[in-house]
């Protein structure tokens, strides 16, 4: 960008959220260029941290008049680089847009903005909805809300209620024109409880990583939150036992969560799969009912003596029952190194066998150690697969073949028939290679009516970086 | 100290330090206020690193990243790491390089260069420190040495601070006294800011004071000063927080408290509460007052949210603006219904005291020290 044409910009922008809240420092531009994970680093032209509804649409009228890229950011920690800014632009992190707005305890929903954070809207339903919660991914809870909406995440209500995306009631968007829009009954009224029975235009947001938008105001759906929890560890040595164990306890419908780990280490733990069974209840007797109908639906399983609960001291059961679980995050330390990656792999439960298969092979091929955790969405209808690789950032090959092992992983997750979760730029690219045509030029069409001139989150979903 | 940087790339920069230890909100202070990445501790960690590969240039900016750090250790407290103890010390070691090599910014510069000319930040003579306390008892083989500190011998509200602690004390027969225009920079804040050497000299000539004229305990007005005594090398005193002497004086009953009729929450200094733990007896002093309503802010004890003056801040204020952390600390207190926010650290005072005007609370809401509100109960309501 010419250097006066970058000062009004910069100028514009300041007129827009004020001088404190905008950047063209390289210090700043430098943290925004890259994220935690493996993909390469691009600046953006300035940074920019609007608090209102009306300033996204300004800063969005802005850029689309002055034809630059625009990204959306939260905290950015996707680890695929969805938020990097490839092709330079104005980076808009949403941060600044904390505000819980209404919890409707009847309805069991909440409406928040755009910047809260997983561990804010936590915080506040326990301290003030203490019967209701939301479906926490295991992310950090830094990582905000829309975030994990606009890539598809998953909670720890996930084996229940499916996606959570799928669990929106409204959202506000500013489109690539800087208009804004409201979709679901929020449309209609005041309220913000179904995005159904109209035509479902959220899904022209969700999934897009910010391609198509600016979701700046989103509904969710809330869900009981029963007093006591409890996990119950099952573990088999075979995996091909695995999709039997998930469609046995699924099909009591007394799972709240339903979760497997696989790793080589500390060695107590190779050559077993085990399946983190979570319960709930109000009551001591209920959280009981649940685990004996769990218990009886694996009789057959550990009467044959192929699979069997495993005792849990109280530390292992406290770890597991933080909400997130810590040890996820941990992972990135494992090589004191900073760092992990991972292809979070959509596929059918019946493929977790091969795909605990391939991810040997794949660790065994490049040389990494690795783990694998993985959550069921839906009662059984399909499974997040992570494979997942540490690296250590001061070391540029353990980097690399981390990076190798990730790709392969994309390439495995494809050719297994599932769809990579948050892919990066080049499994986004080998998706689009392989999809069915008419599916491809309808992303691509949706796109060009939504944003003519290409100014939104460029990168993803198509356009080269 | 003077950690290894050989281990700062571990940051993942996964945010959790960022936050409170229940995630209520963002739990730094100058992330609170700034909103930028780079001033998040995940974020400055990883600018610092960048700065030593030499991916950076030194910059204001950067001086700005890093000396705007408060050192207030809510990072360390959240950070779900192995070396989650680490980090404050990281930070601190960076500044250090940036002391050696003089790139500090001059506000920096001039706080350091104070203490060590004048012995307190501000550059105020040092015939100052004690022109207020000319009634108060010089140390002589007492039971306690009480140690002022620079925040309480020279701005205002320390200095108030200071006069109900002594009050207290005296009405409860605490053998005192203290050590006039001889007291040195108790050197927290220098340490802080990354002056290593200064700081091991402060440290080495208070102990060797200490030792001269035969101190057994040292009692700290402020809890900076505690923290970086308990630092001192080959130290030969005890030391106490006055809150730790005041609970064990109203557990005793060696203070006749009426009562007063008031609602009151209290905020955690970071260097009493998470650095040393001391949760439990300011507030059971508060606790032990008749009539007093205690109510407790969203983030309190380990998850407390920082009043924004560690690291030297209470000095050069790299904080300002509406989004300051005492400001928004300020409106934390004020949603409790408390009419009075109660504080333990003479640094806190000043700077909610401030808040509160700038935020045009006065009529809502009061700063009082701990000490203040027992001689309130004293009186009676």
């Amino acid at each position: 960008m010419r250097s006066v044409k970058k000062e009004e910009i910069y100028k514009a922008l300041v007129e827009i959220v004020g001088r404190d809240y905008v950047s063209d420092r390289k210090e700043d531009l430098y943290i925004y260029s890259r994220d935690p994970g493996l993909e390469e680093a691009h600046e953006p032209d300035f940074v920019v941290m609007p608090k209102t509804v009306e300033e996204v649409q300004e800063i969005v009228r802005l850029a689309n008049r002055e034809r630059i890229p625009v990204v959306p950011v939260g905290a950015s920690l996707s680890l695929s680089g969805l938020t990097i800014p490839y092709k330079g632009g104005i980076v808009v992190d949403l941060r600044r847009m904390d505000r819980i707005i209404e919890v409707n305890r009847m309805g069991r929903y909440a409406v928040v903005e755009a910047g809260v954070t997983q561990g804010k809207l936590k915080a506040y339903l326990e301290e003030n909805f203490p019967d209701l919660c939301h479906s926490l991914p295991e992310a950090p809870p830094s990582a905000t809300i829309v975030g994990n909406l606009v890539i598809h995440g998953q909670g720890h209500l996930a084996q229940q209620y499916g996606f959570n995306s799928s669990m929106v009631t409204g959202l506000e968007v500013v489109l690539p024109s800087g208009d804004v829009c409201r979709i679901g009954s929020c449309a209609l009224g005041p309220y913000w409880f179904s995005v159904e029975p109209f035509p479902v235009p959220a899904g022209l947001f969700l999934g897009w990583f910010g391609a198509t938008g600016i979701i700046t105001k989103v509904g969710i759906r809330l869900y009981p939150r029963k007093r006591l929890r409890d996990v119950e560890v099952f573990v088999v040595e075979d995996p091909k036992l695995v999709p039997e164990v998930v469609y046995r306890v699924a099909h009591t419908e007394m799972a709240e969560d339903l979760t497997t780990s696989a790793q080589p280490y500390p060695p107590i733990y190779q050559g077993i799969v085990m399946i983190q069974v979570y319960i709930n209840g109000d009551t001591e007797e209920e959280l009981e009912f649940k685990r004996r109908l769990i218990w009886r639906s694996l009789k057959e399983i550990i009467d044959a003596k192929e699979g069997g609960f495993m005792a849990l001291t109280p530390d292992i059961r406290g770890t597991l029952l933080e909400e997130p679980i810590p040890t996820l995050t941990r992972f990135a330390d494992v090589l004191r190194g900073g760092g992990f990656v991972y292809c979070g792999a959509i596929i059918p439960v019946e493929k977790f066998p091969e795909a605990l298969k391939r991810l040997f092979e794949i660790a065994e091929r490049h040389q990494v150690t690795f783990a694998h955790s993985g959550r069921v969405i839906g009662r059984g209808h399909c499974m997040m697969f992570a494979f997942a690789y540490p690296f250590n950032r001061e070391d540029a090959a353990s980097m690399e073949r981390a990076k190798k092992a990730l790709d392969e992983s994309y390439i495995a997750t494809l050719e297994m028939g599932g769809i990579p979760w948050k892919p990066d730029l080049s499994a986004q690219r080998m998706m689009i290679e392989r999809m069915d045509k008419g599916a491809a030029e309808l992303l691509k069409r949706i796109r060009k009516l939504l944003d003519p001139n290409g100014i939104m989150s460029p990168a993803n979903w198509g356009v080269e970086p | 100290m003077s950690a290894s940087l050989a281990d700062i790339h571990r940051c993942f920069r996964c945010g959790w330090c960022m936050l409170p230890t229940n995630f209520a909100d963002y739990n730094c202070p100058p992330y609170v206020r700034f909103r930028l990445e780079g001033y998040s501790p995940g974020g400055r960690l990883w600018l610092i690193r960048a700065w030593l590969k030499g991916e950076l240039e030194w910059s204001e900016r950067l001086a700005e990243v890093l000396f705007s750090c408060v050192a207030c250790r809510n990072c360390a407290e959240s950070c779900q790491m192995r070396f989650k103890d680490e980090i404050v010390d990281w930070i601190v070691t960076a500044k250090s390089i940036a002391v050696e090599k003089g790139l500090v910014p001059p506000k920096v510069r001039d706080f350091l260069e104070n203490v060590a000319r004048f012995g307190n930040p501000w550059g105020l003579p040092r015939a100052q420190r004690m022109a207020w306390a000319t009634g108060v008892k010089r140390y002589d083989k007492d039971e306690y040495l009480l140690y002022l500190g620079c925040e309480s011998c020279y701005p205002e509200r320390g200095r108030e601070m200071a006069k109900n602690v002594i009050a207290v004390l005296e009405a409860a027969g605490v053998s005192l006294g203290v050590l006039g225009d001889e007291e040195e920079c108790d050197g927290n804040e220098v340490y802080m800011l990354g002056e290593l050497g200064l700081f091991n000299e402060l440290a080495s000539r208070n102990a060797k004071k200490f030792k001269e004229l035969g101190v057994k305990k040292v009692l700290t007005v402020s809890p900076h000063a505690y923290n970086s005594m308990k630092k001192y090398p080959g130290r030969g005193f005890e030391v106490l927080h006055f809150t730790q002497l005041l609970h064990e004086l109203v557990q005793r009953g060696r203070l006749a408290l009426s009562g007063v009729r008031y609602k009151v929450t209290y905020h955690d200094p970071c260097f009493l509460g998470r650095y040393n733990k001391v949760y439990l007896e300011p507030r059971r002093v508060l606790q032990g007052i008749p009539g007093l309503q205690l109510v407790e802010m969203r983030r309190s004890r380990e998850s407390a949210f920082c009043c924004g003056g560690g690291g030297g801040n209470f000095v050069f204020d790299m904080l300002y603006g509406p989004e300051s952390p005492a400001r928004v600390r300020v409106r934390e207190a004020l949603e409790t219904g408390a009419e009075v926010l109660a504080v333990a650290c003479p640094i806190c005072k000043c700077m909610l005291e401030d808040a509160v005007k700038d935020e045009g609370l006065e009529d809502r809401i009061g700063v009082k020290d701990l000490a203040e509100i027992v001689l309130d109960a004293m009186k009676g309501p």
